[in-house]
């Protein structure tokens, strides 16, 4: 990250400030940070407090735990709200498999997109800009028939199978080709042209010279599209209807809208499972969102 | 096609691995093709053997020559792309011209079969058979398949109402007392199962030719009866041979109908069939629906434009609040406010949406108010606005940050130089030059937010909705009204939800045209 700063600091020792000069200039800015502090993580706060609450009703929580109990985490994991280790299961294969694929082909587009010259070129790009754009849910009566056609001639494809919907989310396959060119860019051809010379094929040079080098940025991405997949709620409660091939996201909705007021323990154990890991990866990859950010990943 | 370019002029020769992989991709797809095809044709799915033979062609094309590099790369993401996302569009612009929907799924031919076999009549000499009912499905909702054994000779008989009566391989049913026990593939409903069900399973007749049809009489007796309706096919007209009444084909609301001498509605069958304009002419002339969607429309600029408003000023200015380096924990600062883009969203939108509860919510009980917050149409729409703040001020903080940080120092010193005080170099130098390098975003996250349907669905379901309004209600913006129209409590109407779609869909095209301008991609792409 640059250091280049806002304010030149003729101050080097602020400890030596004055208290009233240090409250003007830095001890205010202090004061709104902990103000967006407290707004930013009194939901989250809330949510693991309601997590060990025993009572876990919506009354009986607050911000602080007044009591503390694993017994949602309990019910959850022995499976007595429904198949929570299944859901879990079935979110991390569906979040692999689609962000995975997701970067992959992007990746492969991305390539063919920043090195090659050929005829389209410049109106796929746009056309991808604007197929992406498009909500693709508008289409999903379309989308259902489609699959509930295909699940005819592949069952395993069809409606209410893991599978089916897997490859429903594969359509977005491309969304990651503009920022992942934008990453290709910066890679000097040179570097590939030296590959070419010493007789490597189309790609070896993708795989062994550009993909090495942007391997961190790549994970960043897939980072990103995988916190995409694991929030799409939409589609999967369309299709994915009996217990065992839920999502997280379907099934934990379906257990807080059968009875929100009772339910909110578990719904947050259940979440706090979920929170845990992403937000440990985002702060080791917050460097590379930051970075990346700017550079035009909207998270979806 | 592509031309090749420089790494393709200098292909190397290939190596036994790369052909070998070669040989299994194009076995593999050829297998997949032979599998798959003859079940397409089959039953009749005309789009997916389309999609099939298409895929399995420019695999072909692509990957058994050496031209066509680029294709190579392109072709499995761009595949994918349209067979599920640009295929559903054009199939959603098709329906949006018909008046599909519950109950006009089939067939002109399926709703006239219906009819006739429904009209079933015993006479005299009806053949009785032992019947059972089978399902593949619900045994509640069906759907139900009736296995008949004639007592005479003991054949055994299967039959739907939109599959004819045929005679059944005796191999794969078991037949005991007379009646069939067992089905491979069906689930045989047993006395109360069939008594449950009893008022839709008097409704099924299952067609044994043009002028007879089986019925279901008691819970294991069926009898084939004449039907007392008559399909005349070359003046489209059906005939009550009993009364001698005439029913033609008459439009009624968009659909067409078999309508009697008045015109009205005879029989409450309908098929998929063309509507022309109709959607889109309701979606205009009809007072009602155009000023939801108007109502809705409104809103939903209001929420967009209010949530990229109100996500950049908080992001921003604690960006710049911030951003100072002699502050101390800057680093903290960060990571904490950098949590809730991290918490996947529909958590954040279930969890907040708790915190609104009247009794009990965490907002209310804190701060010691007694706001209804979402059942009141003005709070709720506060609700969702702060809702989104909270999820999405992070983001813009973030990226403020970065952009804050590339301004180059010198800019600054200039203007402190020309003797700006700091808040003047903030306001007129600062900001200026960070919104031009975020408004793309700003722009991209308004088309993010204009289409933001889990936002709602998952915090307010659109509510509060008035008395007797279930199609829009006072936080729906376009998006969840069309997923209420296609999927609500009305019954599901999906020709004119896709027409809506449709109407969307332009709206997004020109907000993306509109993007196009601001991001200048249009000039930069290279």
């Amino acid at each position: 990250m640059s250091t280049t700063d806002l304010h030149p600091s003729p101050a080097a020792a602020p400890r030596r400030m004055p208290l009233r000069r240090w409250m003007g200039e830095i001890g205010w800015r202090h004061l709104v940070g902990l103000l967006a502090v407290a707004f930013a993580a009194f939901p989250i706060l809330f949510v693991v407090s309601a997590s060990l609450n025993p009572l876990g009703t919506v009354s009986s929580s607050g911000l602080l735990p007044r009591a503390f109990s694993l017994v949602h985490y309990q019910e959850l994991l022995s499976g007595a709200r429904g198949p929570f280790l299944r859901w879990y299961l079935n979110t991390v294969v569906v979040c692999t498999v689609v962000a995975g694929t997701q970067v992959f082909l992007s990746t492969l587009a991305a390539y063919a997109f920043s090195r090659f010259r050929f005829t389209g070129r410049r109106v796929g790009l746009l056309a991808l800009l604007l197929v992406m754009m498009f909500p693709a849910f508008l289409a999903m009566i379309a989308v259902y028939t489609m699959i509930a056609g295909l699940g005819d001639i592949v069952p395993i494809l069809g409606l209410d199978s893991l599978p089916g919907y897997i490859v429903v989310l594969l359509g977005g396959s491309l969304g990651q080709v503009w920022l992942i060119k934008g990453f290709f860019d910066t890679v000097p051809k040179e570097l590939d042209e030296a590959g070419i010379i010493d007789g490597c094929t189309h790609w070896q040079v993708f795989t062994r010279i550009l993909l090495p080098t942007l391997t961190p940025i790549l994970a960043t991405t897939a980072l990103l599209a995988l916190v995409g997949v694991l929030s799409e709620f939409l589609l999967g409660s369309i299709f994915l209807t009996s217990n065992d091939t839920k999502t997280l996201a379907v099934g934990l909705y379906g257990l807080l809208s059968g009875d929100r007021s009772n339910n909110l323990g578990v719904f947050a154990a259940g979440s706090v499972m979920i929170m845990i890991p992403v937000i440990v990866l985002y702060q080791f990859l917050q460097r590379f969102i930051i970075g990346g950010s700017t550079s035009g990943a909207v998270k979806g | 096609m592509p031309s090749s370019s420089a790494p393709a002029a200098r292909e190397r020769s290939t190596s036994i691995p790369a052909v070998l992989a070669r040989v299994v991709l194009l076995g593999t797809v050829l297998a997949v093709t032979a599998f798959t095809v003859p079940i397409t044709i089959a039953q009749q799915q005309w789009m997916w053997l389309i999609v099939i033979l298409g895929a399995a062609a420019g695999i072909f094309v692509l990957y058994s020559t050496r031209r066509f590099i680029p294709g190579k790369y392109l072709f499995p993401g761009t595949a994918l792309l349209a067979v599920f996302l640009v295929t559903p569009i054009i199939l959603t612009v098709g329906y949006s011209f018909t008046n599909f929907g519950d109950g006009t799924r089939g067939t002109k031919q399926e709703a006239v079969d219906t009819i006739v076999a429904s009209s079933v009549q015993q006479s005299e000499d009806s053949t009785w058979y032992t019947a059972s009912v089978a399902t593949t499905g619900d045994a509640t909702e069906g759907p139900f398949t009736l296995f008949l054994v004639d007592p005479a000779d003991g054949t055994v008989l299967r039959g739907a109402a939109d599959e004819p009566l045929e005679a059944v391989d005796p191999s794969a049913v078991t037949v005991a007392g007379g009646a069939v026990t067992d089905a491979a593939g069906y689930e045989i409903l047993d006395a109360r199962e069939v008594n449950a069900a009893y008022d839709t399973l008097q409704e099924l007749a299952v067609p044994v030719d043009d002028s007879s049809a089986v019925r279901l009489q008691g819970p294991d007796q069926a009898f084939e009866g004449t039907t007392v309706i008559t399909y005349d096919a070359a003046a489209d007209t059906l005939t009550d041979t009993s009364t001698g009444e005439v029913y033609t084909v008459g439009t009624v609301g968009d659909s067409e109908y078999f309508v009697d001498a008045e015109g009205e509605r005879a029989f409450s069958q309908s098929w998929l069939q063309g509507v022309g304009l109709g959607n889109y002419e309701r979606l205009v002339t009809d007072g009602k629906i155009a000023q939801q969607f108007a109502g809705a429309f409104v809103w939903t600029l209001a929420f967009a434009l209010g949530s990229v408003g109100l996500t950049f000023v908080v992001g921003f200015a604690l960006a710049l609040v911030l951003n100072d380096p002699r502050l101390r924990g800057r680093r903290a600062y960060r990571s904490i406010l950098l949590m809730p883009y991290a918490v996947p969203g529909f958590i954040s939108l279930l969890v907040w949406s708790n915190f609104y509860n009247r009794d009990f919510g965490l907002i209310n009980q804190t701060l010691g108010l007694d706001l209804n917050w979402l059942g009141d149409p003005t709070l709720a729409k506060v609700a969702v606005l702060l809702t989104n703040l909270w999820m999405g001020f992070p983001y813009m903080f973030i990226v403020s940050t970065g952009a804050l940080q590339a301004i180059p120092g010198d800019v600054m010193e200039a203007a402190r130089i020309d003797g700006a005080s700091r808040l003047q170099t903030t306001a007129k130098v600062v900001t200026p030059l960070l919104l031009v390098a975020v408004a793309p975003l700003l722009v991209a996250s308004f088309a993010f937010n204009f289409n933001n349907f889990n936002a709602i669905q998952l915090l307010t379901e659109g509510g509060p909705f008035l008395p007797g309004e279930y199609t829009r209600g006072g936080t729906d913006i376009l998006i969840s009204m069309i997923y209420r129209i296609a999927f609500g409590g009305s019954g599901a109407d999906f020709g004119f939800a896709s027409a809506v779609s449709v109407v969307l869909f332009a709206i997004t095209g020109v907000l993306a045209m509109i993007q196009f301008r601001f991001t200048n991609v249009l000039e930069d792409v290279n």
